[in-house]
């Protein structure tokens, strides 16, 4: 393999001096972390997972640091949150990156949050390697052995700031064998200027239950998430996605299935307009038997925005009777809208069924008419077949409360776009 | 139940010996020096007695290839290999080209008669007149017969081989050549564009459907000598000709390589069907020997409604790199893909297809079903992308994988590609096993385990079969049942 090696972009070159000025060499594991990151560099298209989102070159320059909160912004923060509505029993709020216990409420009995020393991931992923290095805190949630989470535990990651800057987010959830959980993930208060990475780890024991959804509403210049998930034996996680702002967006999630009979449920809706990227990207390593997966993906992509989906389900040799379906479908509302879809299986073992589908389309012009020769006028109908559309994913998920928050999100982008659309009739 | 008769008699057909075709023919050979420089590449072109132009074309590849690296991202695995240890050209020693069939060498005649193609224009075969095809056979480097020409070229069909068409043909060759497959286009392509030796050459004229099938043999038998031919098929104003494909190799412990190009050009309203039956000595069950398969295959849909359809069963070679592909430019144009790749033993398969939608309302589907038992990885890599101006662009793809044996694999890595609304692209893969069900079944009504699979398998592959001209679907079935020997205890 002959390894291109580019020249340090401006970008990367700031990162190091960034990493160089936390001093958190002294932290191996977040040195470790830096060193896999710097050994691979932002990604290009020339790496595989990343042949439709080239970081390299959308990343001109790394943002400054948000510096640690101070009270001005811890105060700021609480005006943030006096306007958004509470969505769980308990709600844990970061702010910049940092833990704010000012903020945060205390957690439902089983729950609790641990302050480990921290411990190298040894996440291979860059991205999730440069988040485990310079995230300045790692929150981390423990849910003992067994417990039952009275309600759902909110954690709302907010940015607050002025013009540009960077912050990082690192939090870990361990659930113990047999507790069962859910939890949402809000990322809020992100302008233009922001440039957010954030990392989640979700471990669970065996036997383990979580819901999990996360929702990325506001308007950073780069959003890039990533989760890394360990299922033990038996072990079931449900987790949704909705993407409906930020200028460069990219969930990827790797997950390993590595207990025999573990399931995994992977869905989300990704919302795009104006000139907006977004990247969902996954990879679902079943390592053990008996192991289930299901991935089902959608997004409406308006105007001149581009959408990826890249799905990879491998099934590694000895696991046997894996289950595994993935499906993405992408609606296309505008001539310059794109979307890109690469879904793969690498199969290594012969007793399994698995399959993958993906669609590209725009609105079935029958469905319109249909609707149409009933009376309702096309924006109506259009609006009406997106929503059923887009709740056809939302309905994945689980938690029923979570769900109505996610399709009035979705109501909410929907009736935006129809305004829009109505101005520029107008005009 | 006739089918399955069929099958227990198409499994008892097969020989002991798996590959057939292993035979190594004493044929006195006029090689080129070992190796590969300008020199080797003016060697080819003298021999060849080219014009002044094709050599410059040539030199220009070879020095493009000299800058560029092999291409790693195939799902595939062999040691590098050693470009200065091969010969580029192997040539049956003959005292001046012949004339006729009646010159050509008794011995490769009867090589050819071994493989089962006929060299000698059969007319009628006991009273029954058999559905007859042309062929060219290709023998080493230079191609050694061609067949029917004279009947062909009573329709203005005109099928030689290339080194013919260089001659004969000048200005249709250079009117095409490289048009569709350029000589920077990768590593093997270029290196092709350098080296090539023979290949065959069909021009069908405006509104002209060709009498006959048309067909080319390939036949490596020298020892360490790399295979390169270069085939172009012109499809001109609503023409049609149906092309079949064939190639076998003897046995032996070294790899070969073996790097083709295939051009295809169908102007307005005409349609090329190219079949291949690819079976390349895959070396043994150790992964030792066998043909190092990396072949480039474009066509190009030039005219509006035009088409352009692939058929491909490839069970032999111990790498296939392999992307038959259609650029569809011309309003309306169709490109179709039909393929079985079934890899045993150690063999390695990363082949599919590429769908370049350009042109308003063009039309593609893929079927591709890979099957992989012993040792084998069998990869489906392919795109499907529908540009800014193919409002209407429609495909459909699906591509199906079975597994036999727990040490295979089967990957699947389509791209998909949307830059306009009106474009619809559906996408479908599955990957299962064969059902112990169905061979419990089959097993109860007395089939063996290998004959069983072997129904099974060819019930899987069925859509792709019938796509198949009647000849080489028979051959194809056989093939089939033949590499899945041993897969199955």
């Amino acid at each position: 393999m002959t390894a291109h090696v580019p020249p340090r972009s401006t970008a990367e070159t700031t990162l190091v001096r960034q990493f160089e000025a936390l001093k958190a060499h002294a932290d191996p594991p977040r040195r470790a972390a830096f060193e896999r990151f710097a050994a691979q560099g932002l990604p290009t298209r020339r790496v595989e997972s990343w042949h439709y989102t080239d970081l390299r070159a959308a990343l001109a320059d790394a943002a400054p640091l948000a510096p640690s909160p101070a009270r001005a912004t811890i105060e700021a923060a609480r005006a943030l949150l006096a306007g958004h509505e509470k969505s769980g029993a308990a709600r844990l709020v970061s702010v910049n990156g940092k833990f704010a216990p000012d903020l945060s409420d205390a957690l439902p009995a089983g729950a609790a949050i641990a302050s480990r020393e921290r411990r190298d991931s040894g996440a291979e992923d860059a991205m999730a390697s440069l988040v485990e290095a310079m995230a300045p805190d790692s929150l981390t949630v423990d849910i003992v052995a067994g417990a039952e989470l009275a309600g759902p535990i909110e954690i709302v990651h907010l940015a607050v700031g002025e013009g540009a800057y960077a912050l990082y987010s690192w939090i870990e959830i361990a659930l113990g064998a047999g507790a069962s959980a859910t939890i949402f993930e809000t990322f809020l208060g992100a302008g233009s200027g922001v440039q957010r990475q954030a990392a989640t780890r979700l471990r669970l024991g065996r036997s383990a239950k979580l819901k999990h959804a996360a929702s990325i509403g506001d308007a950073p210049e780069l959003h890039l998430e990533s989760q890394l998930v360990e299922l033990e034996a038996e072990a079931e996680l449900n987790a949704f996605g909705l993407v409906s702002g930020g200028a460069l967006t990219r969930r990827q999630i790797f997950a390993k299935l590595g207990g025999e009979g573990a399931k995994i449920a992977l869905s989300g809706l990704t919302l795009l307009d104006g000139t907006r990227r977004a990247d969902t990207t996954l990879q679902v390593v079943h390592a053990a038997p008996r192991g289930v997966s299901r991935e089902f993906y959608r997004a409406i992509v308006a105007d001149d925005a581009a959408g990826v989906f890249q799905g990879k389900v491998v099934v590694a040799p000895g696991a046997q009777k894996t289950d595994g379906a993935m499906k993405s479908q992408a609606v296309l509302l505008s001539p310059q809208a794109q979307m890109n879809a690469k879904p793969e299986l690498e199969i290594f073992a012969d007793d399994v069924v698995c399959g993958h589908g993906a669609t590209v389309a725009s609105i079935d012009p029958e469905q319109i008419f249909y609707l149409q020769a009933r009376g309702i006028p096309k924006e109506e109908a259009e609006a009406m077949l997106l929503e059923a559309f887009g709740a056809e994913a939302i309905n994945r998920v689980e938690d029923e409360a979570l769900a109505e928050g996610l399709r009035a999100r979705l109501a909410v982008w929907l009736a935006g776009r129809s305004r829009t659309a109505a101005k520029e009739a107008r005009a | 139940m006739a089918a399955v008769q069929e099958t227990v008699d198409r499994v008892r057909s097969i020989d002991v010996d798996a590959y057939k075709y292993g035979f190594v023919s004493a044929i006195e050979s006029d090689m080129a020096p070992k190796g590969l420089n300008e020199d080797i590449v003016r060697f080819i072109s003298a021999k060849k007695e080219e014009p002044e132009w094709l050599l410059a074309w040539r030199l220009e590849a070879y020095r493009r290839w000299l800058t560029i690296d092999e291409p790693k991202w195939a799902r595939v695995d062999y040691p590098p290999i050693d470009f200065q240890d091969l010969y580029y050209f192997a040539a049956p020693k003959t005292a001046a080209g012949p004339k006729s069939l009646d010159e050509v060498d008794p011995e490769l005649l009867r090589t050819y008669e071994k493989l089962g193609i006929p060299l000698v224009e059969q007319e009628i075969l006991a009273g029954v007149e058999r559905p007859r095809v042309a062929v060219d056979a290709v023998f080493d480097s230079v191609s050694v017969a061609t067949t029917f020409k004279a009947e062909l070229g009573k329709a203005g069909v005109i099928f030689c081989s290339f080194s013919e068409a260089v001659h004969n043909h000048p200005d249709l060759v250079r009117r095409y050549l490289g048009t569709v497959v350029p000589a920077t286009d990768n590593f093997y392509a270029t290196l092709n564009s350098a080296v090539f030796s023979d290949g065959s050459f069909v021009y069908v004229p405006p509104g002209v459907r060709c009498p006959m099938e048309l067909s080319t043999y390939f036949r490596i038998n020298e020892k360490n000598t790399g295979q390169f031919e270069r085939t172009l098929i012109i499809a001109d104003k609503g023409s049609y000709v149906s092309y079949l494909e064939g190639c076998t190799a003897p046995k032996r412990d070294e790899n070969q390589l073996h790097a083709a190009v295939v051009e295809l050009v169908t102007l307005d309203d005409a349609e090329i069907k190219y079949s291949t039956v690819q079976n390349w000595y895959p070396g043994d069950a150790e992964g030792r020997g066998g043909i190092y398969n990396f072949v480039t295959k474009r066509g190009d849909c030039r005219g509006a409604r035009s088409k352009i359809s692939w058929t491909q069963v490839e069970t032999g070679s111990a790498i296939t790199w392999k992307y038959p592909s259609c650029i569809l430019r011309g309003e309306a144009s169709r490109g179709e893909f039909y393929s079985i790749a079934i890899s045993n033993g150690r063999q390695q398969v990363d082949s599919g297809t590429k769908m370049i939608h350009l042109g308003r309302n063009t039309t593609s589907r893929i079927i591709s079903k890979g099957v992989s038992a012993g040792k084998s990885q069998n990869t489906y890599r392919g795109q499907v992308s529908a540009h800014r101006l193919a409002t209407g662009a429609r495909n459909f793809t699906n591509c199906d994988s079975l597994l036999i044996g727990s040490e295979c694999g089967a990957h699947t890595v389509p791209y998909i590609e949307a830059k306009n609304a009106s474009a619809v692209i559906e996408h479908e893969a599955t990957t299962s096993k064969v059902s112990e069900d169905q061979l419990f079944y089959c097993q109860q009504r007395g089939l063996s385990p290998e004959e069983a699979t072997a129904l099974i398998v060819n019930g899987f592959v069925r859509d792709v079969l019938q796509q198949l001209p009647m000849e080489f679907a028979v051959e194809a079935q056989k093939l089939i049942a033949i590499s899945l020997e041993g897969s199955v205890g």
